[in-house]
C-alpha cells in the first residue's frame, strides 16, 4: 500500500510540475513586460501584423495559397524598405480551420504580441468566432473570408476583402437572364462556402425573376455527384448552378455529362483555380462562373486598372512557388497591401488612424476588383469586381458582360471598363 | 430509376473495393486497420506521380508495390512488437498510423486533388443501359472487385501460404504448433491488404478524385461494408458495397441529399447492434470467416 | 487513510495558485487564457480516462457529447425569445429569473435563456443520449464498440454541419458569459482571466474528486474486475452492463460540462468542437496520461492542449498527436508518468532485442493489468 502512496504522490507531483516548468519557461522565453510594440516603438521597430490561416485540415485549399503569398507579400514589402521606413512583422499561425483554435491565437496576438492587425482567418466560421474580440481590443481584422456577416452589422475595426456572394449570384442571374434561363437547380457543399451562396441564391431569385425548382445539398466529402445529379435532372432544369469550394466542383460538369444532363453549368467563384479546369478535363468546357480577373490576367487589356497589380502577384507567386494562383490567395495579397497602403496614408501604425485610413481608400486596385471603402462600407468591393469566365477549349475565357449589367455599368464602373474587349458569343447556350 | 440504380452501383463498387481490404488482415489477425483507408490514398497519390513519367499500367504496378512494401513495414515497425497486445491498444495504434499517414501525405505532396486519368475512353464516356448512363470507369472498378476477390479466394483455399494464413486465423497458437511462420503470416496480410489498397485508390481515381484526407471517410465506408457482408468475407463485401450503394442513392432519391452519408452510418449501428456476424452469415458464423 | 486520497488534489490547487502567482511575477498572466481553456477540454479527458482506463471501453465519438453540450447552451442562450416576451410562460421564466434580458454589441435586445437552465438542460440532454446510445453499443466490443461510437460522433458532426439552427458550417457566436455567483462569470475578456482560471480549476479538481471517489467506491471495484476480467465479473454476479453504462454516462456528462462551460469561455462554438479528429485527440491524451491514470490524464490534458492552443506545433497539431498515439501505444501503453513505465520500457527494449517476444511482461504492481478485451470471434 506504501509503495502505491509513494506512486500517486510522485504522480501528482510531476503532474503539477511539468505544465508548471513548461509555462513558465515558455514565460521566460518571453520578454517580460511586454510593451505596446503598435503605437510606441521607435521610428523603425517593426509594425506587428498577425495572420491566422487555415493552412492544414479541411481548408487547406484556401488556407495554404493564403499564407505563402502573405509570406511572399511581406518579404517583398521588406526588402523595399518596409512601410514608412518600417518593417512589416508577419507572425503566422496555422488555425487547422478550427474554430477555438483561432479564437485562442487571435487573443495571443492581440494580448501578447499586441499587433496592429489581424489577417486572416480563412474561413467565415473562424472570422465570427474573432469579430467581436477584435472590435473590442481595436485590433484592424481584414478577413480572408467572405460572408456578409462579417462586415453586417458593421464593426468599425472589421474588414472584408473578398467580394460579395451577394453580387456573384446577381451576375450569374443576368447573364442566365440573357441566355432565356428561368428554371434552376441548386446543388451546394455543406460547409460553410456552400451555405452561404446558397442562402443568397435562394434570397435573389425571386428579384432576379429566377425558380429555383430544387436546391440540394451534398456532403463536403463526396465524391460522386451522379446521385444527386439525377436528382436534379428529374426537376427538369434549365440550368444548374453549383456552390463549393471543394475539389468535388470538377466533378460536376463530368457527372452532368455522364449522366446526360445537357443543360448549363453556372459554377461559383470557388471554381477561379486552374488546377480545378484541368481537373475537370474536356468536360468543363462550356462551364461559367463569376469570378475576380486574376485567373484571366494574361487577356485583360493593357489599360485595365487591374492589370498591373494581377501581373505583378501572378508572375510572383507561380515563379516562387511553381504552382498556379488562386483567388483565395489573392484575398491575403489584398488584405495586405490594403494594410500598408492605409498605414503609409495615416504616416503610422496608430489603430484608429490606420482603421479610418482604410474607410478612406478609394479606387485601389486588388486582385478581387477596385476597392472603395468607407464608413460604411467595410467590404469595399461592387459586382463589378467580378467578370463572367468560362471555359473554352480548356481556357479559361471572358464572356460578354449581361445586358443588365451593361445598363448599369457607366454610372458605376470606371470609364476603363468599358473599353474591355468584349468576349465571343456565349459557349454554353443550352442546346 | 434506373439512372438512380446505375449511380447507387457506382457508389457501390467504389465502397466494395475499399473494403475487401479490410478483410485480409482482420482474417489473419483479426485486427481491423483503421489506416485503411490511407493506404487507399497512399497507393493512388504514388501513380498519380509516377504517372508522369510511366505509362499508366507500370505507374499503377510501381504504386501497388511501394504500398505494399509500406504495409510491410509498418506492420514489422509497429503491429509486431505489440502483436499480443489487448485490442484497445492495437485500435489505437491504427488510427495513430492512419492520422500520421494523412498528415504525412499532406506534407510530402500538398492538399491539392488529383487524379488519374481514365483507364479507357474519355472522361465522359459512358455505357448506356436502358437509357440510363454509367461511366466505363465503374466498370472498371467493378471488373477489378470481381477480379480481386477471384484471385483472393483461389489464394486462400488452393495455396499452401493461403490456407496456412486461414490456420493463424482460426487458432494462432495451432497455427504455431504446426509449424507455420504465424508472424510472417500476419506481416503478409498487411502487405496483401495494402496491396489492395493501393490498386484500390488507382481504380476509383479517376471516378473520386484523390486527396490526402479522403482516407478516413472511404475508410468509415469501406468499413460499414465490410461490417455488412460479415467482416472477413470478400464475396459477401461486393454484395454489401452494391446494397448500401443502392441504398444510398434510392435513400437521395427520395429525401434531402444531406441525409446521405447518415444512411450509411445509420446501416453501420443497426448492424453492429442487431447482426454484427453481418447479413449473409450463416447462422454457424464461424463459415463466414473463410474468404 | 481516507482523506489521503485527496492529497493530491491539495497540492494539485496549490501547484495551480502557484503557477499563476508565477505568471503573475513574470507579467505573464496572458498564458492563464489558454490554460483555462484547456482545462475546460481536460473535463473530457478526466471522464473519458474513467472509460477507458477503469471500465476498459473505449469511445471514439466524446468530442460529439462535448458538442451536445456546448451547442445546447449555445442555443438556449443565443435562441432569441422576444417574439414571445409576453406569453406567460416566458413571463413566468422571467419573473423567476431562468428568462434574462440583455442587449448585444450593435444594441439589439436579446431575451433568452438563463445559463443555468441552459446548463441543466445540457447536462441531461448529454446524460439522456449516452443512455440511449450506451443501451445497445455498450454491448459491443472491440472494434465494434470503437466503431460504433465513431458512428455515433460521426452524427453529431453532420447533424451540426446541416442544421440551420446549429449555424451549420460557422457555428454558434455572440453567446453571452454565464454569471455564477457573487459576481463571478464564466467570461473570457482579458480583465475576467484571473477569476476564470480558477474557476476553471476548481471545475477540474472537483470534477477529480469526483473520479477519485468513483475509483475507490463499490462501483469503482466492479470497474477495475470488469477490466480485468469481464465473464469473471459477471460470474461474481456484478452487473457489468449496468456499471459500464454508468461511467459511460458519466464521461458524456463531464464532456457536455466541457462543452458548455468552455463555449461562455469562448462565447462561441463551432462544428470543428464535433470532429472525429477531436474526439481521436481525447483517446491520445488518455492514451499518454497512462489509460488508468486520471493525474496523467489530466496533466496531459492540460499541457496538450495548451500547446496546441498556442500554435506551438505549427502545421505538424494533427500529426504530433498521431505521433503520440503510436509512440504511447507501441512504447509505453501505461502512459508517461508513471515510474512503472521507464521500467516497462526498458525491459520492451531488452525483449525486443532478444526477440523473445511472446514471453509477456509481468504486470507492475502499481498498475492494473492492461485491459484484456476480447478479440471479437464468434
Amino acid at each position: 500500500m506504501a509503495s502505491r502512496w509513494a506512486n500517486l504522490l510522485c504522480t501528482a507531483l510531476a503532474a503539477m510540475l511539468i505544465p508548471a516548468s513548461a509555462v513558465l519557461a515558455a514565460a521566460a522565453s518571453q520578454p517580460a513586460a511586454s510593451q505596446p510594440a503598435v503605437s510606441g516603438g521607435g521610428a523603425s521597430a517593426p509594425i506587428k501584423v498577425g495572420a491566422i490561416f487555415a493552412i492544414t485540415g479541411p481548408s487547406a485549399n484556401l488556407g495554404l495559397p493564403e499564407s505563402r503569398t502573405a509570406e511572399m507579400l511581406v518579404e517583398t514589402i521588406n526588402a523595399a524598405g518596409g512601410v514608412n521606413g518600417r518593417p512589416i512583422q508577419l507572425l503566422m499561425k496555422d488555425s487547422g480551420g478550427d474554430a477555438a483554435k483561432a479564437q485562442a491565437l487571435a487573443s495571443q496576438f492581440i494580448d501578447e504580441e499586441h499587433v496592429l492587425a489581424i489577417i486572416g482567418p480563412s474561413t467565415s466560421g473562424e472570422t465570427m468566432r474573432i469579430k467581436n474580440l477584435c472590435q473590442e481590443n481595436k485590433t484592424l481584422l481584414l478577413s480572408c473570408a467572405a460572408a456578409e456577416t462579417i462586415v453586417n452589422p458593421l464593426a468599425s475595426y472589421v474588414f472584408k476583402v473578398p467580394p460579395r456572394d451577394a453580387d456573384a449570384v446577381r451576375l450569374i442571374y443576368m447573364t442566365m437572364k440573357d441566355h432565356g434561363i428561368s428554371r434552376i437547380g441548386i446543388i451546394s457543399s455543406s460547409d460553410g462556402y456552400g451555405g452561404a451562396g446558397k442562402g443568397q441564391l435562394e434570397k435573389i431569385a425571386g428579384e432576379s425573376g429566377m425558380t429555383v425548382a430544387i436546391s440540394e445539398v451534398y456532403d463536403k466529402g463526396e465524391t460522386d455527384l451522379t446521385g444527386v445529379l439525377t436528382k436534379v435532372k428529374g426537376a427538369n432544369v434549365q440550368a444548374v448552378v453549383n456552390w463549393s469550394a471543394l475539389p468535388s466542383q470538377s466533378q460536376v460538369a463530368k457527372n452532368m455529362k455522364q449522366i446526360g444532363l445537357d443543360v448549363p453549368l453556372y459554377q461559383s467563384m470557388g471554381f477561379g483555380n486552374v488546377k480545378y479546369v484541368q481537373a475537370a478535363g474536356e468536360s468543363a468546357n462550356g462551364t461559367l462562373f463569376p469570378c475576380g480577373r486574376l485567373l484571366v490576367a494574361e487577356i485583360l487589356p493593357k489599360d485595365h486598372p487591374q492589370k498591373a497589380v494581377l501581373m505583378a502577384y501572378k508572375t510572383e507567386y507561380e515563379s516562387r512557388y511553381k504552382d498556379n494562383v488562386s483567388t483565395f490567395g489573392g484575398h491575403a495579397y489584398d488584405a495586405l497591401l490594403i494594410l500598408t497602403e492605409a498605414i503609409k496614408k495615416a504616416g503610422g501604425a496608430d489603430p484608429e488612424k490606420v482603421r479610418e485610413a482604410i474607410e478612406n481608400i478609394k479606387g485601389h486596385a486588388g486582385t478581387a476588383g477596385i476597392f472603395n471603402f468607407s464608413d460604411k462600407d467595410h467590404c469595399g468591393l461592387t459586382i463589378d469586381g467580378f467578370e463572367m469566365l468560362t471555359v473554352r477549349d480548356g481556357k479559361i475565357a471572358i464572356l460578354a458582360q449581361p445586358a443588365a449589367m451593361k445598363a448599369m455599368t457607366p454610372a458605376s464602373a470606371p470609364a476603363t471598363m468599358k473599353s474591355m474587349a468584349p468576349a465571343a458569343a456565349p459557349a454554353a447556350k443550352a442546346k | 430509376m434506373i439512372q438512380f440504380g446505375l449511380s447507387g452501383i457506382t457508389h457501390g463498387s467504389v465502397y466494395a473495393i475499399v473494403a475487401i481490404g479490410f478483410n485480409i488482415i482482420y482474417n489473419t489477425t483479426g485486427i481491423i486497420n483503421f489506416a485503411q483507408g490511407e493506404f487507399v490514398i497512399l497507393g493512388a497519390m504514388i501513380a498519380i506521380t509516377l504517372a508522369g513519367v510511366l505509362p499508366l499500367p507500370a505507374a499503377i504496378a510501381l504504386a501497388v508495390a511501394a504500398t505494399m512494401l509500406l504495409g510491410g513495414l509498418l506492420e514489422l515497425v509497429f503491429i509486431r512488437p505489440v502483436r499480443h497486445a489487448p485490442v484497445l491498444r492495437l485500435i489505437v495504434i491504427t488510427i495513430g498510423l492512419s492520422i500520421l499517414m494523412r498528415e504525412g501525405m499532406l506534407h510530402v505532396w500538398d492538399e491539392k486533388v488529383r487524379a488519374l486519368p481514365v483507364f479507357t475512353g474519355t472522361d465522359t464516356s459512358t455505357v448506356t443501359i436502358a437509357g440510363a448512363h454509367i461511366s466505363t470507369q465503374a466498370l472498371w472498378v467493378l471488373g477489378a472487385c470481381g477480379v480481386i476477390v477471384a484471385a483472393l479466394t483461389l489464394f486462400f483455399r488452393r495455396t499452401t501460404t493461403g490456407r496456412a494464413m486461414r490456420a493463424c486465423a482460426d487458432d494462432r497458437m495451432a497455427a504455431r504448433l504446426c509449424g507455420i511462420p504465424e508472424r510472417w503470416m500476419v506481416t503478409l496480410s498487411f502487405v496483401l491488404s495494402a496491396g489492395i489498397g493501393a490498386l484500390a485508390g488507382c481504380v476509383i481515381s479517376p471516378i473520386t478524385q484523390t486527396q490526402y484526407d479522403m482516407g478516413s471517410s472511404l475508410a468509415i465506408k469501406g468499413f460499414t461494408v465490410a461490417v455488412l457482408g460479415g467482416l472477413g468475407n470478400s464475396m459477401a463485401a461486393v454484395a454489401a458495397g452494391l446494397l448500401l450503394g443502392l441504398l444510398e442513392v434510392f435513400t437521395i432519391s427520395q429525401l434531402p441529399v444531406a441525409y446521405e452519408e447518415a444512411v450509411s452510418i445509420v446501416v453501420l449501428l443497426l448492424v453492429l447492434v442487431c447482426r454484427p456476424t453481418g447479413l449473409f452469415a450463416r447462422p454457424a458464423a464461424g463459415a463466414a470467416r473463410a474468404a | 487513510m481516507r482523506l489521503g486520497r485527496y492529497v493530491p488534489v491539495l497540492i494539485a490547487a496549490a501547484a495551480a495558485v502557484g503557477l499563476q502567482q508565477a505568471l503573475a511575477w513574470r507579467e505573464a498572466t496572458h498564458y492563464l487564457t489558454q490554460i483555462t481553456m484547456a482545462a475546460y477540454y481536460a473535463l473530457v479527458v478526466i471522464g473519458l480516462c474513467l472509460l477507458m482506463g477503469y471500465a476498459g471501453q473505449v469511445s471514439l465519438g466524446h468530442a460529439g457529447f462535448f458538442a451536445i453540450g456546448g451547442y445546447t447552451s449555445a442555443v438556449l442562450t443565443t435562441y432569441n425569445l422576444m417574439a414571445w416576451r409576453d406569453t406567460p410562460l416566458i413571463a413566468a421564466g422571467r419573473r423567476l429569473g431562468l428568462v434574462l434580458q440583455r442587449q448585444d454589441l450593435y444594441g439589439a435586445d436579446i431575451l433568452s435563456f438563463s445559463p443555468w437552465v441552459a446548463l441543466l438542460i445540457a447536462l441531461l440532454a448529454a446524460a439522456l443520449i449516452a443512455v440511449l446510445i450506451g443501451l445497445p453499443i455498450l454491448r459491443l466490443r472491440g472494434h465494434y464498440l470503437a466503431m460504433a461510437t465513431l458512428g455515433f460522433g460521426l452524427i453529431i458532426d453532420r447533424i451540426v454541419l446541416g442544421t440551420p439552427l446549429f449555424g451549420q458550417a460557422d457555428g454558434i457566436s455572440n453567446v453571452p458569459p454565464f454569471g455564477l455567483f457573487a459576481g463571478l462569470e464564466v467570461n473570457g475578456r482579458a480583465m475576467f482571466r484571473v477569476s476564470n482560471y480558477y474557476i476553471a480549476t476548481a471545475l477540474v479538481l472537483g470534477a477529480m474528486v469526483l473520479a477519485i471517489n468513483l475509483v475507490h467506491s463499490r462501483v469503482g471495484r466492479a470497474l477495475r474486475s470488469i477490466h480485468q476480467n469481464e465473464e469473471a465479473a459477471h460470474s461474481l454476479g456484478i452487473d457489468i452492463y449496468r456499471y459500464k453504462l454508468a461511467v459511460f454516462v458519466l464521461s458524456a456528462v463531464l464532456a457536455a460540462a466541457g462543452g458548455v462551460f468552455l463555449t461562455h469561455y469562448n462565447a462561441s462554438i463551432g462544428p470543428s468542437e464535433a470532429t472525429v479528429m477531436k474526439s481521436v485527440r481525447y483517446v491520445a491524451i488518455v492514451a499518454i496520461g497512462g489509460m488508468a491514470n486520471l493525474w496523467g490524464a489530466l496533466v496531459m490534458g492540460v499541457v496538450l492542449n495548451f500547446l496546441s492552443l498556442r500554435g506551438v506545433f505549427g502545421t505538424y497539431d494533427d500529426a504530433v498527436f498521431g505521433l503520440i498515439l503510436v509512440a504511447i501505444m507501441v512504447l509505453a501503453p501505461e502512459g508517461l508518468l508513471r515510474p512503472s513505465t521507464w521500467r516497462r520500457m526498458m525491459s520492451q527494449v531488452r525483449q525486443t532485442m532478444s526477440r523473445r517476444d511472446f514471453r509477456k511482461p509481468a504486470p507492475s504492481p502499481a498498475a492494473p493489468p492492461p485491459v484484456e478485451a476480447k478479440v471479437h470471434r464468434e
